[in-house]
């Protein structure tokens, strides 16, 4: 593991009764949440329920109205160095006059902080991360010029050049190909065997016993969170998503139906 | 050294070009374009003040009222947005013309009280007047353009982070707010060092039009932005030598037109962006116009879009 000199008990990340609000509506309340060992982790609950919200909070990115937010230990805002993120796709204005390569070389601009530029290491580390995500020979284009899944993967090469332990990913499997979303659970399986922690807002139910270790239960308030064996039960669905479960019970059977007649 | 008057205009316009295509390129990016409009007509009741004030034209004591009121402008327009619920434009468009409305009230109770003397001409701000520069003028736009372009140097990784994906600035740790403070004072410094050159209605312009025709020119920013100072530069050059050609004419205005014509230039012939490359008979079209590189050396739109191939090629 990458952990370094900091107390053994404390947890990766720790949410401690976190609060935020929109026009003083809550759209989180009381959120405990304490991840104690590497791994994947996602966040799932229905539309509304606060998961980026949730993610973004923890990293300073929304104003909480309450609680505090650690990592190994500390305030998490003094271990931002440690941290990587994948923002949702549609945050930023991909018209922007940026190519896939300046992209992800961003990823390595926290560890140079102010005034320095980029330089040979931070230029081969760009194009490994590249190489990693299979998008080095697209390194030259506009990052317009790009599909839904190839600019969701120059995302996940710029968090890679982040070099981060703990990582934050918002819906990164939104609007991608199946095969690229393999690919990506693939890059996320890897980051976990390296020791690293991914937490990942998570849409989509089916895959969350195949490729996780933990989830999290979100709806507003935490419904529960554990081991996925344990706690990715359907009493606790049922009381995540209340009455609009059956929508996915029935998205469900006829995803089983479909895939007995193949 | 020696300058003519000429000389000593043209080189206040193609400084103030430069800087303003500089600034501008973040500011459009950042679709902060009309902020700089706000903070330009916000500064005319500030420097009206700074005149009544201290019953003084110095370039200095004039801007230096103007760069205040032009930021009492942008904050109001940030505090209304937080305590409102009006839009961005709405409370841009209030601001405005509040500000611009005052500020005409006061250039005009001026003259009349200054009916005796010439320097209390405060009129010419609206619309500027190039041809009246002084050297020293010049010297203080020639300072504030080397200060701009040093910060904006010296931080383009960070400003264009900052463009690029606040909330990615933020989580490495830099303060996205203290930077876009910044790149705002930068704005207003620019614009209100331009206002006595192109005037209080149009400097606006010279921060936006610039750095919108070079878009069309590049998908680099940092290319973007050397082809916007080009464009400024070009653009306040021409719009001079017009006016000195053409007696009586203002300059402002001129400058303006003159980027406005590089902008359409741009968007009809720019390769890849324009509208004459985008067009059907494109092929037809490469043989006429000889810049245009060939579509080999440029990835345009791909033909197989599936990344899956890709990542199997990679792996």
């Amino acid at each position: 593991m990458t952990a370094r000199t900091e107390n053994k008990t404390s947890a990766v990340f720790d949410i401690h009764d976190m609060t935020v609000a929109y026009d003083r509506r809550p759209v989180l309340w009381n959120i405990d949440l304490t991840l104690r060992n590497p791994g994947l982790v996602a966040i799932v609950g229905p539309n509304g329920a606060g998961k980026s919200t949730m993610i973004r909070a923890a990293m300073g990115l929304v104003p909480m109205v309450s609680g505090s937010v650690s990592a190994w230990g500390s305030p998490i805002g003094r271990e931002l160095g440690r941290i990587g993120y994948v923002p949702q796709r549609g945050s930023v204005d991909w018209d922007f006059p940026i190519s896939v390569f300046e992209t992800v070389l961003m990823g390595t601009y926290g560890s140079l902080g102010w005034f320095r530029h980029p330089g040979r290491v931070q230029r081969d580390l760009t194009m490994r991360c590249l190489e990693r995500v299979g998008m080095q020979d697209y390194a030259q284009r506009q990052i317009g010029q790009l599909s839904g899944g190839q600019q969701q993967r120059v995302f996940l090469a710029r968090a890679l050049a982040q070099q981060a332990e703990l990582y934050f990913m918002d819906e990164p499997m939104a609007g991608v190909d199946a095969a690229t979303e393999r690919v990506v659970f693939e890059l996320l399986q890897s980051l976990s065997e390296e020791g690293r922690t991914i937490v990942v807002v998570h849409h989509d139910l089916r895959t969350v016993s195949e490729y996780f270790d933990e989830v999290v239960l979100l709806n507003v308030r935490i419904v529960a969170s554990g081991p996925v064996d344990t706690t990715f039960t359907s009493a606790n669905l049922q009381s995540t998503y209340g009455g609009r479960l059956s929508i996915l019970d029935t998205m469900a059977e006829a995803v089983q139906k479909q895939t007995e007649t193949e | 050294m020696f300058f003519t008057q000429t000389q000593i205009v043209l080189t206040g316009t193609l400084l103030l070009g430069i800087a303003a295509g500089m600034v501008g390129t973040f500011a459009v990016l950042r679709r902060r374009a009309l902020a700089g409009d706000v903070v330009a007509h916000s500064a005319l009741p500030g420097l009206c003040l700074a005149f009544l004030t201290f019953q003084s034209r110095s370039m200095l004591v004039l801007l230096s009222g103007a760069l205040l009121s032009g930021l009492l402008g942008a904050v109001t327009v940030s505090l209304l947005k937080r305590f409102t619920r009006l839009r961005d434009d709405a409370v841009q468009g209030i601001v405005l013309s509040v500000f611009y409305g005052g500020g005409i009230a006061l250039t005009r109770s001026i003259q009349n009280t200054h009916r005796n003397d010439p320097g209390a001409d405060l009129e010419s701000f609206i619309i500027g007047q190039a041809a009246t520069m002084l050297k020293g003028d010049v010297q203080q736009i020639a300072v504030v353009v080397a200060v701009t372009a040093g910060i904006v140097l010296l931080l383009f990784k960070e400003l264009k982070l900052l463009s690029f994906d606040e909330q990615f600035c933020q989580v490495q740790g830099w303060s996205a707010m203290g930077l876009d403070i910044l790149l705002m004072l930068l704005t207003a410094i620019t614009v209100v060092a331009g206002l006595p050159a192109v005037g209080v209605v149009l400097t606006a312009a010279l921060l936006i039009i610039p750095p919108a025709a070079a878009r069309f020119w590049s998908d680099r920013l940092s290319r973007m932005m050397m082809i916007a100072c080009a464009i400024g530069g070009t653009s306040g050059v021409t719009g001079t030598l017009l006016s000195a050609r053409y007696d009586g004419l203002p300059t402002g205005p001129l400058i303006v037109l003159t980027s406005t014509v590089i902008f359409a230039l741009s968007w009809v012939f720019a390769p890849h962006r324009g509208v004459l490359w985008k067009s059907r008979d494109m092929t037809d079209l490469q043989s006429f116009l000889p810049w245009v590189e060939s579509d080999d050396t440029v990835p345009r739109a791909p033909t197989t879009l599936d990344p899956h191939v890709s990542a199997q090629e990679a792996s």
